[in-house]
């Protein structure tokens, strides 16, 4: 059995589950709760929950992302809502310095179950501010887990083990995502450690997450339409990272193109590319191809931020060349 | 109000007049003070020795303040403190010993060596670190008093910073989010006047912390941090005031070494150092002490020789410690 939600109500239940099944659970962010939530994520759990368990913060995201990892330190369970990933900047210190450090900085006498949630990347015309993709910045770090949840499945079953887990997670949330619709099977049994493929194909293997898979799931229906099948690998955790999974299905396929929307400079990609070239050299027939966001500031002129995001032709465009 | 306006650096009169405490009471402060003077001490003595790397920032001449406020606080509170915090560490509970072997880096220090001297951690005395990011530990004790608070639990948090601290957003967005809240947490500004070598007119237009921290709707007291019967007195009122709210407190002290082993001092006059020298804080209350009959010298120089023999088991610990073997590195942390 399945039913059809979309991915806005696919992590409200999540969070909604987590709220009643366990007291030490507690959202707080910028207007989780009169508001209801920045995109209705947590419409109506003021009512249900009250406010000491739904907290509204104010515009200080350095002190409620590090009263959330007090708050963990403390025996509590926090998900702590950063509006935008964009806004996330003003509490890296927190995060990088506090969170990510503390377990094995006090020689592993304290941990940091604190879950960071944020919505990110382009596609809304909102412009440069808000409009970044910074997950290869917070994958660099060690300490902390980083999940781009992309179907509907991962938006409602990676938050419980984020929840579970003794170290600082922090999830990405595609904005593009929100309203995809999809199936729920009733059995949602997800982890967060594993890469999946999406779709299995033998000619060239496609790698992504997050807001990419949708678009790099229609290039694959375009190239299958040609003759070409694609294998699409969903790398959804990017720290730590299935290299194994990454590797069996370069090997399989011989060919890697690494689709993301960080800037291709020092972006997640190149990390891909970088364990590609470490453990899969000999198994490659072609260098390995990216298709990332153009280096510059996301213009707001919707033809403009269109040309600087990856999109389905590009991808089709890439994996052609890559074929020959 | 002139832009031009200056703090006063001059030191305040020197602490006297009776010491009201009873013997027991006033020589355990006595010795906590102690222990903290002669550990650091001969941790400069060590960092001259290379047994000590890194950054090492001595609390000499502050010692009354965490000697007066940890001894007003209970088991079961939480303590952040800043990368200027071996008193604390050691007057929370953490051994001697388990300090200086994390100082020296090696495996029976208190964070397996990993910390060193800026970031002593125990979780048994709820000591949740040595932070060595300016304000960085303010955050974290607003969401301690939360959880605390969320918990039902009768805790109250207690955060050490310096004055540097106070131009941090940090600052400002955890006492907002505390007050906001009513979260039970005291914020203990440790005021040396210097923010590492900038003095504290050069980075604060409002010179007045009390004054800054009543802004958010807080009770805010200001106290002699030369004198541990002030700073004792002050932090017990601040505590029965922090069940309903957070509290900020003010201890005026003064660091007589550098800001860290780096450090050559070029910003402050050497006269203004040997004005506060004399309000030290350990012969300040020791002559208190002795002129109301509760310290003769004898008792003082034994207090002083059982600290001095406690110092050098501590370093014998750390000599005698083993190094966390390489392959141990990765435990503990989200790796690859």
């Amino acid at each position: 059995m399945t039913r059809k939600l979309t991915y806005r109500e696919a992590m409200r239940a999540a969070m909604h589950e987590a709220l009643t099944n366990d007291p030490r659970v507690f959202l707080m962010g910028e207007d989780v709760g009169r508001y209801g939530g920045t995109y209705a994520f947590s419409k109506g759990f003021l009512d249900e929950f009250g406010p000491a368990r739904i907290r509204d913060t104010p515009l200080s995201e350095l002190g409620f992302v590090g009263a959330g990892v007090g708050a963990a330190l403390g025996g509590m369970r926090p998900i702590v809502e950063v509006m935008t990933v964009n806004f996330s900047l003003l509490a890296l210190d927190q995060i990088v310095n506090a969170a990510a450090l503390l377990r094995h900085m006090s020689g592993g006498q304290f941990s940091v179950p604190l879950v960071i949630r944020m919505a990110t990347g382009a596609g809304r015309q909102l412009a440069a501010q808000h409009s970044h993709s910074l997950e290869g910045w917070y994958a660099h770090i060690p300490g902390i887990k980083v999940l781009a949840p992309a179907t509907i499945e991962d938006a409602r079953g990676m938050l419980a083990p984020a929840l579970a887990d003794p170290d600082p997670v922090v999830i990405f949330e595609h904005c593009q995502l929100f309203n995809m619709e999809g199936d729920l099977p009733d059995e949602c049994q997800v982890d967060i450690a594993s890469a999946q493929v999406r779709r299995a194909g033998k000619d060239v293997a496609i790698i992504t997450y997050g807001g990419c898979l949708p678009k790099v799931l229609a290039a694959a229906e375009t190239l299958a339409a040609a003759g070409i099948e694609a294998e699409v690998l969903d790398l959804r955790v990017l720290r730590p990272l299935d290299t194994a999974t990454l590797i069996a299905t370069v090997t399989r396929c011989r060919r890697a193109l690494i689709v993301d929307e960080n800037w291709k400079s020092g972006g997640f990609a190149a990390e891909v590319m970088a364990r590609i070239m470490e453990l899969a050299f000999y198994e490659l027939d072609a260098p390995v191809v990216r298709v990332c966001a153009e280096e510059v500031p996301i213009p707001y002129a919707q033809h403009l931020e269109a040309a600087a995001l990856p999109q389905t032709d590009k991808i089709v465009a890439a994996v052609r060349e890559m074929l020959g | 109000m002139s832009i031009d306006k200056v703090v006063a650096h001059s030191a305040p009169p020197p602490p006297s007049g009776p010491v009201p405490w009873d013997k027991d009471f006033a020589l355990k402060r006595l010795a906590d003070m102690l222990r903290i003077r002669r550990l650091e001490e001969k941790c400069a003595e060590l960092y001259g020795t290379g047994k000590i790397r890194g950054f090492l920032h001595l609390y000499i001449g502050e010692e009354a303040v965490a000697a007066g406020a940890l001894a007003a606080l209970r088991p079961r509170d939480n303590v952040v403190a800043t990368y200027r915090e071996h008193g604390h560490a050691l007057l929370r509970g953490l051994s001697m010993n388990s300090i200086m072997a994390e100082m020296f880096g090696k495996r029976e220090g208190c964070a397996k060596g990993r910390g060193g001297s800026m970031h002593l951690f125990d979780a048994a005395t709820r000591l949740y670190g040595g932070n060595a990011i300016v304000g960085g530990g303010l955050p974290l004790a607003t969401g301690l008093a939360l959880a605390a608070r969320m918990q039902g639990e009768d805790r109250i948090t207690a955060c050490f910073f310096g004055d540097g601290a106070v131009a941090e957003g940090a600052f400002h967005e955890s006492l907002n989010l505390a007050a906001l809240w009513k979260l039970p947490v005291l914020f203990c500004c440790e005021n040396n006047l210097y923010g590492m070598g900038t003095a504290i007119e050069r980075a604060e237009a409002q010179t007045d912390l009390c004054a800054k921290a009543a802004s958010y709707a807080m009770p805010a007291l200001s106290c002699d941090g030369m004198d541990i019967v002030a700073t004792h007195a002050t932090t017990q009122e601040a505590l029965a005031l922090a069940k309903d709210g957070p509290v900020f407190v003010e201890y005026r002290t003064y660091r007589f070494r550098a800001h860290s082993m780096f450090d050559a001092e070029l910003y402050r006059d050497k006269a203004e150092i040997e004005e506060w020298k004399t309000r030290g804080p350990l012969h300040t209350f020791s002559a208190r002490l002795k002129a109301g009959g509760k310290l003769t010298e004898e008792e003082f120089l034994a207090l002083d020789a059982a600290t001095q023999r406690e110092v050098e088991a501590a370093v014998a610990f750390a000599e005698a410690g083993t190094w966390e073997p390489v392959e141990e590195m990765l435990a503990d942390v989200v790796s690859s």
